[in-house]
């Protein structure tokens, strides 16, 4: 009971950070188990965290040299059952926390899918200087900086980048990883409300980084559905390879678009050949899109 | 001829760090002028420049960090204002500097503050507590000492000649590669830390060999003080974390100079491997720099408590257990690669055992403090914000290493509270504990106390007032490295992060008007018996200044807390020991070979990062000249004659006398 | 730095200092200046080797990354291999006769040891080099594939060592020529053979590691 009240003021404290679209205030599965084990742990250590404080101001200040009252004990400098106690306390707290890391790393590993009976929409995603590309390979549709998902529907990303390392990360989603260059790593996260989120980079790439954000929209499934036909049909790009380099050599483009159609197996070339070649000419002298 | 390097390498149109390299270089030419008219420079050029006294470079070395503290300093000034007011605008920094400023940020402040700081502790302190009287190589210790100042050199060169990394201070590729950082800035951040490098790992290997090789007779292992423990930690993590350093900047080296494929996007090579090999030197690293200050916080708390170290012996258990578990952890700092849930957990299991050590530590300081007469000196302030602030950074460093938790806060302002939360009460704090502390054994009086606690309490407010919201920006989402940004709801917080930084300038200028205030008392704040603060380690054995050979007879140790013991004796005896056999001594002379070869690495360095071979050619011959010259001299050490010694002794044993209140005969 | 030590080692009978006697040897006080230099060296050693360490893992890691380019076994030529073995552990040899003319206080022998250490080192070299210069001309050359980069550096690290060494021997053999075996230079040739038997070492292990293993796979 005390410890759901403590547990409620530390989330009453936190409140200012959760209520501005963070991290401690989920909108999936992944996002909320996270801030659970995120929660416990903390709640775990300051146990241990804020006696010691007390316990170390309050030593310090009794026993300062002006106070007749305290015991001075000049030559006490050992104890074995104060040892034990002094190396058993952390140890068992960290058998505690170390349990909970170790299941936690499982049931929220990022390569792991969700448990759902819907069935996942894969979005593959590819980091460029400095936006991001999601490709939609069974709906055939692309966009740049804006990413579409349909809420309650697992989402089986794929990540790799066409130029140095970032990082993937829609915080209010949950788990981010990085995107790298000749790599396929796997993501597994789900909205479970509609509403729009705030996507970004969260590992530093160069020049544009700070503008490399993009719109998260988690729509109804009919909706997603509606949204899929629509730029199917519109008058968008269609994302082929010349197209492909044409948007990763262009330098920040940082207004969403949509394309009508993708060329089939882009995502594991940009895999396969580690990213964007770079030009022949530029090689040796430097970064192209500039 | 002058490969990369023209007039255009010159950053004439930026008018920032002109004018702040401007007003650098005006500063050094009005100290330069001013110790030139007034005569000093012989002095400076004889008695500093080459000496090769462990006291002397010591010095040297926390001279250099807190002149690096400044610039790095004004580095963080910069990022906090820049953050403060670049909400949907894009502030006064553009990209390519704000980049450059928080790479070198870091890189200032872990290799030219941090790291000469602890070594010009562990310089000073290590051979003084050990009771000998100079380390293993002392000419080596100065070569290391100018080699780190080679480093620190380059990166201020980088301010007008060109420009620093754009990267981030661990210069992760494919970024730092050519493809993607053409320009010189990644060269420059290279060669300085592989030149300060080969100065740091030396210095490491010198200072084992001191500890292991060269302690005083009855100097036994578990009679070390405790700051001994640590620096020997420490310095067995410099032997083996530094070399992979080195390996791994010099694989990127290679990458960028020859179209080697280490890490390039290109032809197979993996950016993976250099993210695993900077943090397999960089978490041992982070110890590196911990563990000598647990040693200051050790030697201080216990002074100041007027008790030996609580546990000594489990203490010692701890930091061995540190510096072993450090090297298992590495994998922490990219949880988010996506190793997979058995690799993440196994290593976040790890880190977390590392907190039981360090929690002991934390312990047996405080039932150190438990039964003492705790005298609050500003350093036992320093140490005790400390303990309270360094728990609060521990804490949240476990909430890091839990895998799932680090998904959200990875990278973020979360983790950069955090590890400013280890770094500055730890590393900072502790180095001004020590600075305090070990300031009357260097020169022979006190710092003024009132502006060293004034200091301290501008320092732990500012750093709260900076941090914490540094903390709850992390859990909004915010991450690391961003010059601009559009969510209003950060900008109050980081309003008041810029506020708590000037508070810390604050704090910082205390600290300025307090060697200032204690040098113009330094009379009166004068300590006459070589132990000012009841002390009991060797160093406060000898008087302060000690002579250049520290002791006149090297103390004879028969227990833990060796000082402490001898005091003791001489206060039940009603007098001191009787009076040793002097005997000649031999120290090794000064020599100029460290700031020459310093000279000529700086040649090297600066040639090959602008691509002048010839220049490269002729740096390595000056410095391999400069070693022949150094091992073809014929007297490498000067005598020093006994009745020398025992003049010197007799007045020291005078000042005991009366420090322990002996009548005249116990002189012996 | 030696003048309190003698007078604190010889107080206790164990002339040896190999920690018999009354006093546990970490109580006896400063070690001798030769041991503190040896010790010394061999910590710097060992961190030479953590240094290889890294190279000896980027191989590891790299040594399938051929890029279409040429693997080891397409490039590696066991005879010539061979042949630099040879010269390095000849020279090695030389080296340890050379430590045994300086103990004896033999300039001349001392001299001609040493020459033969450094014909063999720069043999060994030159074979590298002749390997170096034909696998580039081949367009095997390092920036070919990560494989070749990591090879090239691995390898080169350790000619670039050998490289030193020679430097360092031939001042050495001109050092003792103009001041004679000084208790300094003594030491210092003790570290340089030191120095030169740790290249030995690494090198069996980066022809066990590379050109065996790399040759048969």
């Amino acid at each position: 009971m005390t410890r759901l009240r403590f547990r409620l003021i530390l989330l009453a404290a936190l409140a200012l950070a959760g209520c501005s679209a963070g991290v401690l205030d989920p909108a999936g599965p992944v996002a909320a188990g996270e801030r659970t084990i995120l929660l416990n742990a903390l709640v775990i250590m300051l146990g241990i965290v804020v006696p010691t404080i007390v316990v170390a101001l309050a030593t310090a200040w009794w026993f300062r040299a002006g106070n007749k009252r305290a015991t001075y004990l000049p030559e006490w400098s050992y104890s074995g059952r104060l040892e034990l106690l002094v190396w058993s306390i952390p140890a068992l707290v960290v058998i505690f926390i170390g349990g909970i890391t170790w299941i936690g790393s499982h049931q929220l590993a990022p390569e792991r899918p969700l448990d759902s009976r819907v069935k996942p929409v894969t979005v593959q995603v590819v980091a460029l200087d400095w936006k991001w590309l999601f490709i939609y390979p069974e709906q055939g549709v692309a966009t740049v900086n804006r990413l579409v998902i349909p809420a309650g529907t697992p989402i089986a990303f794929r990540i790799t980048s066409g130029t140095v390392m970032n990082s993937f990360f829609v915080p209010q989603l949950g788990s981010q990883i990085y995107a790298m260059a000749g790599m396929d790593s796997k993501l597994h996260l789900q909205a479970d409300r509609p509403g729009q989120f705030r996507g970004l980079s969260a590992h530093y790439s160069g020049e544009g980084f700070a503008d490399m954000g993009f719109a998260v929209d988690a729509v109804p499934p009919a909706q997603f559905a509606a949204w899929v036909g629509a730029t199917r049909g519109g008058g968008g790009l269609v994302l082929d390879g010349p197209g492909f380099m044409q948007l990763a050599r262009a330098k920040g483009n940082v207004t969403p678009i949509a394309y009508r159609a993708v060329l089939p197996g882009l995502y594991d070339r940009v895999v396969a050949q580690s990213g964007v070649p770079a030009h022949k000419e530029t090689q040796a002298a430097g970064r192209e899109n500039k | 001829m002058l490969g990369k390097l023209g007039w255009d390498s010159i950053p004439l149109a930026n008018p920032l760090p002109i004018i702040a390299s401007g007003v650098v270089a005006l500063v050094i030419c009005g100290v330069l002028g001013w110790t030139w008219r007034r005569g000093y420079f012989p002095y400076l050029w004889r008695e500093w420049i080459t000496s090769v006294d462990h006291k002397r470079i010591g010095v040297m070395y926390c001279v250099l960090a807190a002149v690096m503290l400044l610039r790095g300093f004004s580095d963080a000034i910069l990022m906090r204002t820049q953050q403060a007011i670049a909400y949907n605008s894009p502030g006064y920094l553009p990209p390519e500097h704000y980049d450059q400023i928080f790479t070198a940020h870091g890189v200032i402040m872990i290799f030219f503050v941090a790291m000469p700081f602890m070594i010009g502790l562990m310089n000073f302190a290590l051979p003084l507590q050990l009771g000998v009287r100079d380390v293993a190589f002392p000419t080596l210790n100065s070569v290391s000492f100018w080699l780190t100042a080679v480093g620190a050199l380059l990166v201020n060169m980088s301010l007008v000649i060109g420009e620093f990394a754009k990267t981030g201070w661990v210069v992760y590729p494919p970024l730092s590669e050519l493809r993607f950082s053409p320009g010189v800035g990644v060269d420059y951040y290279l060669w300085a830390l592989q030149i300060s490098g080969v100065g740091t790992l030396l210095s490491g290997v010198n200072l084992v060999t001191t500890i292991l090789k060269m302690r005083a007779p009855g100097m036994g292992y578990t009679r070390m003080p405790m700051f001994c423990w640590t620096s020997l930690a420490t310095n067995l993590l410099i032997v083996a974390a530094f070399p992979i350093l080195t390996a791994t900047l010099a694989m990127l080296t290679l990458d960028r100079y020859l179209g080697f494929h280490f890490f390039t996007n290109e032809a197979g090579g993996n950016q993976m491997m250099f993210v695993n090999l900077i943090w397999a030197w960089g978490h041992p690293e982070v110890y590196i720099l911990v563990l000598p200050v647990f040693g200051v916080f050790s030697e201080v708390i216990s002074t100041f408590s007027g008790k030996p170290l609580f546990g000594y012996r489990s203490m010692i258990v701890a930091t061995m257990a540190i510096c072993l578990l450090s090297f298992m952890v590495w994998l922490h700092h990219f949880f988010t690669m996506g190793a997979g849930a058995d690799v993440n957990g196994f290593f976040g299991i790890t880190t977390m055992i590392i907190a039981v050590p360090t929690g002991v530590k934390v312990f047996n300081w405080i039932f150190t403090m438990y039964g003492g007469r705790i005298r609050y000196t500003s350093m036992m302030l320093w140490s005790l914000g400390f303990v309270v602030t360094f728990v609060i950074g521990g804490m949240t460093g476990v909430l890091l290493a839990v895998p799932p938790a680090d998904f959200v806060l990875h990278n973020s302002l979360f983790l950069v509270a955090h590890f400013h939360n280890i770094v500055i009460p730890a590393v900072l704090f502790g180095a001004f504990a020590g600075v305090t502390y070990w300031w009357p054994k260097a020169f022979g009086f006190t710092l003024d106390e009132t502006w060293g606690k004034r200091s301290f309490w501008f320092w732990i407010t500012g750093f709260y007032l900076a941090f914490m919201p540094l903390y709850v920006l992390g859990l909004m989402g915010m991450t690391r490295r961003l010059g601009h940004y559009d969510v209003p709801e950060w900008q109050p917080w980081l309003i008041a992060a810029a506020g708590g930084a000037a508070l810390i300038a604050c704090g910082i200028l205390c600290q300025i008007i307090m060697f200032t205030v204690s040098i113009r008392n330094r009379h009166a704040l004068a300590d006459t018996t070589g132990d000012p603060w009841d002390g009991r380690t060797l160093e406060w054995a000898t008087t302060s200044p000690p002579p250049v050979f520290n002791f006149a007879v090297l103390p004879d140790v028969r227990g833990e807390e060796a000082y402490w013991g001898l005091k003791s004796t001489a206060r039940e005896n009603r007098r001191l020991s009787d009076l040793p056999d002097y005997v000649d001594i031999e120290m090794p002379k000064n020599s100029p070979t460290g700031i020459v070869s310093a000279f000529f690495a700086t040649v090297m360095g600066f040639a090959l990062i602008w691509h002048i071979w010839w220049m490269v050619i002729l740096g390595f011959l000056g410095a391999w000249a400069t070693f022949v010259v150094f091992a073809w001299r014929d007297e490498a050490e000067y005598h020093i004659h006994a009745s020398e010694l025992e003049e010197g002794d007799r007045r020291r044993r005078e000042a005991k006398a009366k420090l322990l209140d002996l009548p005249p005969e116990a002189l012996a | 730095m030696s003048g309190g030590h003698k007078a604190g080692g010889s107080k206790h009978g164990d002339p040896n200092k190999l920690g018999h006697g009354e006093v546990p040897a970490d109580e006896q006080g400063p070690a001798p200046k030769r041991i503190v230099v040896a010790y010394g060296f061999w910590i710097f050693l060992l961190s030479d080797f953590i240094m290889f360490a890294g190279f000896f893992a980027a191989y590891a890691v790299l040594v399938g990354e051929t890029a279409g380019g040429p693997a080891g076994r397409d490039v590696f030529e066991l005879p010539l291999v061979a042949w630099e073995t040879a010269f390095l552990l000849l020279s090695s040899f030389a080296c340890g006769m050379a430590g045994i003319a300086a103990f004896a206080r033999n300039v001349r022998w001392f001299q001609v040891a040493m020459a033969a250490t450094a014909l063999l080192g720069a043999a060994f070299l030159s074979l590298e080099l002749y390997e170096f210069t034909h696998l580039i001309g081949e367009g095997a050359g390092p920036s070919r594939s990560a494989f070749l980069s990591a090879f090239f550096a691995l390898v080169g690290c350790h000619g670039l060592h050998v490289t030193l060494g020679l430097i360092w021997l031939t001042t050495m053999m001109a050092q003792v020529w103009a001041k004679g075996f000084r208790e300094d230079i003594l030491r210092r040739i003790a570290c340089f053979s030191l120095f030169w038997h740790a290249l030995d070492i690494i090198w069996v292990a980066l022809f066990t590691v590379v050109y065996l293993l790399g040759a048969g796979a």
